[in-house]
């Protein structure tokens, strides 16, 4: 019988022949946390018998959610990480480096990989057709100790992608569009496995997008075949000796087969609280934007960058609308500041953050007044994400987001084109 | 380990509750201080929870409970603020596992017949939920085997500690 990307991966680390629904026990390439859930990791390490990591070098701390930290708490649980990392080994990446999930995919991650992170976005890494999923502090405690984890082989959902997107219309688009179909529970416990003529010419740091937000559908991971489009990425990244092509077998078994003509699709926007709330665009222009917030590890590559500075050149953001762009990671940030990107954004009225999550979970960096309305290209618009539970949070891609910022309501971005 | 039969009240909550309204990321810098972080559970969903909870009490939700974020702190501080188990139609994937692995049983039953304020009994051997406020009983869908052997030992780090690997 065939086999999904989910069962060859596991299947092969596990040494098993595990089909869906089978519990296995495997390997994991790397086991990682963040400030908001390492703290906790750490001391449940700490708790277990086992003083050593299985392996440093495969484990890796992000300063990344409170970066710099707002306050002298979080500064102190980032100390208590910053000691952990030079008692153990392991890796740290500090504050300024950039998002956890957007480093992995540029330093870390390998097609066939499994990555398990303190984090729910760890999905993110299956653009590079690695088995990648979030679990808590406990989970990742053992996998930082043991070196492995134990998995329930997920049954896959194929996403069959077809068609040419149309103008303003990207990755974001498509993601949104599923989980408006399905629903935020649609996927849970399953995999998403993407394929098709759009997939295969889909550039990765759309992948990167669209993976991002399996995790918005209830799933375990959203994985992508591993072929020329992330031979390229890796060679990009300095990393080719890690590539290695991953597909699923032509007869493996799916659980449910969804077609998505990607011709169809239009700008769509996930209206407050929950990602399935979805509607296009074209119909929320009534929906005056406060703030629009564009970055994070959806849409914080420099692609993104790109095209907000391609947008906004020659012309400003709404007066009363504060326009916070982030890029996802100090590469990023550099290239984009080469590119002439972040110049052409701060003119045209943009606040540059440092890479980081800045104002995705309301932290700092952008929290929403009572009332307020944030157009956003993160992954989730729940009440109180961005730390107000009275303000409203829209889901749009690089696209509808950067067009509201320069109409001051929420605009297709075919409006502004 | 959980107690073999629980008994408490059951506080009721919609569908979609997210772990931002379990205990909200604004108060990450209280992460490391879990009694204060645990005031502040159910915060957003309703204010009035942690006034009136009792230790034994219930989270009785409906579908997709605890969707979003990793954070292991959201059932863990549902288990600190004393509720002792959480019914819900269904699950969010993370979450679901972060309670077993903090020895919460989260249990998966069709909560719409119990109401806020019902008086409930779990036995948690049978998998029989009894309303005593309703004279009903109901099942629920028993827990798998490999997430009982941790629930049993009251978690995974304890799991871990007593078997010194999986045993699944």
């Amino acid at each position: 019988m065939g086999k999904t990307i989910s069962e060859k991966i596991l299947g092969g680390k596990s040494g098993t022949d595990a089909v869906a629904g089978d519990i296995v026990i495997a390997p994991v390439d790397l086991a990682f946390v963040q400030d908001t859930t390492g703290p906790l990791t750490i001391r449940q390490f700490k708790s277990g018998k086992r003083r050593s990591l299985a392996s440093p070098g495969r484990t890796a701390l992000f300063i990344d959610h409170a970066s710099p930290s707002p306050n002298r708490q979080l500064s102190n649980d980032q100390a208590f990480m910053r000691q952990f990392a030079a008692d153990s080994g392991c890796l740290l990446f500090d504050a300024g480096s950039g998002v956890c999930h957007q480093i992995v995919a540029e330093q870390l991650a390998n097609p066939g990989d499994v990555i398990v992170g303190a984090d729910s976005h760890t999905v993110t890494a299956g653009a590079l057709g690695a088995f990648a999923t979030g679990m808590g502090s406990s989970d990742i405690a053992v996998a930082m100790s043991l070196g492995k984890t134990w998995f329930r082989v997920p049954e896959s959902f194929k996403i069959e992608v077809t068609g040419r997107f149309p103008a303003g219309v990207s990755a974001k688009d498509l993601i949104l569009y599923l989980i408006g179909s399905i629903g935020a529970d649609g996927a849970t416990y399953k995999a998403l496995e993407f394929s098709g003529p759009a997939i295969d010419e889909m550039p990765m740091y759309r992948r990167l997008t669209i993976a991002n937000m399996a995790i918005e559908a209830g799933a375990k991971v959203g994985i992508f075949p591993s072929d020329g489009v992330t031979r390229d990425y890796l060679r990009e990244q300095g990393r080719e000796a890690g590539y290695s092509p991953i597909a699923p077998d032509p007869d493996a078994v799916y659980e449910r087969t969804i077609l998505i003509d990607a011709g169809s699709l239009q700008a769509l926007v996930a209206r407050p609280h929950v990602v399935d709330n979805v509607a296009p665009a074209s119909t929320l222009g009534g929906t005056v934007v406060n703030q629009a917030f564009i970055g994070t590890c959806t849409n914080g590559r420099l692609e993104d960058l790109q095209e907000v500075a391609a947008m906004l050149k020659g012309k400003k953001a709404a007066r009363g609308v504060r326009l916070l762009v982030c890029p996802a990671s100090k590469k990023i940030f550099t290239q984009a500041i080469s590119a002439g990107y972040i110049s052409t954004i701060i003119e045209a009225g943009g606040i540059i953050l440092p890479p980081g999550c800045a104002a995705c979970l309301g932290l700092h960096q952008g929290v929403l007044a009572d009332g307020e309305a944030c157009i956003s290209t993160a992954n989730r618009n729940f009440k109180g994400r961005m730390g107000n539970p009275e303000g409203s949070i829209y889901l749009a891609s690089t696209a509808t987001a950067t067009a509201s910022a320069i109409t001051g309501r929420i605009t297709d971005p075919r409006e502004v084109c | 380990m959980p107690a073999p039969v629980l008994k408490g009240t059951a506080f009721k909550f919609g569908d979609d509750i997210s772990t931002d309204l379990i205990i909200a990321g604004k108060y990450a810098h209280l992460r490391s201080n879990l009694p204060e972080l645990a005031r502040h559970a159910m915060e957003d969903a309703d204010p009035d929870f942690i006034k009136q909870v009792q230790p034994g009490d219930f989270i009785v939700g409906g579908s997709n409970f605890g969707l979003g974020s990793s954070r292991e702190h959201a059932p863990l501080v549902i288990k600190m603020a004393g509720v002792s188990a959480i019914l819900a139609k269904s699950f969010a994937r993370i979450f679901f596992r972060n309670a077993i692995n903090q020895g919460l049983p989260a249990l998966i039953c069709d909560t719409d017949k119990i109401s806020a304020g019902d008086t409930l009994e779990i036995n948690m051997e049978e998998g029989v939920i009894r309303n005593v406020s309703r004279s009903e009983a109901y099942h629920f869908t028993r827990i798998p085997p490999a997430m009982l052997s941790i629930l049993n030992e009251g978690g995974l780090i304890p799991y871990i500690n007593k078997h010194g690997d999986f045993q699944l």
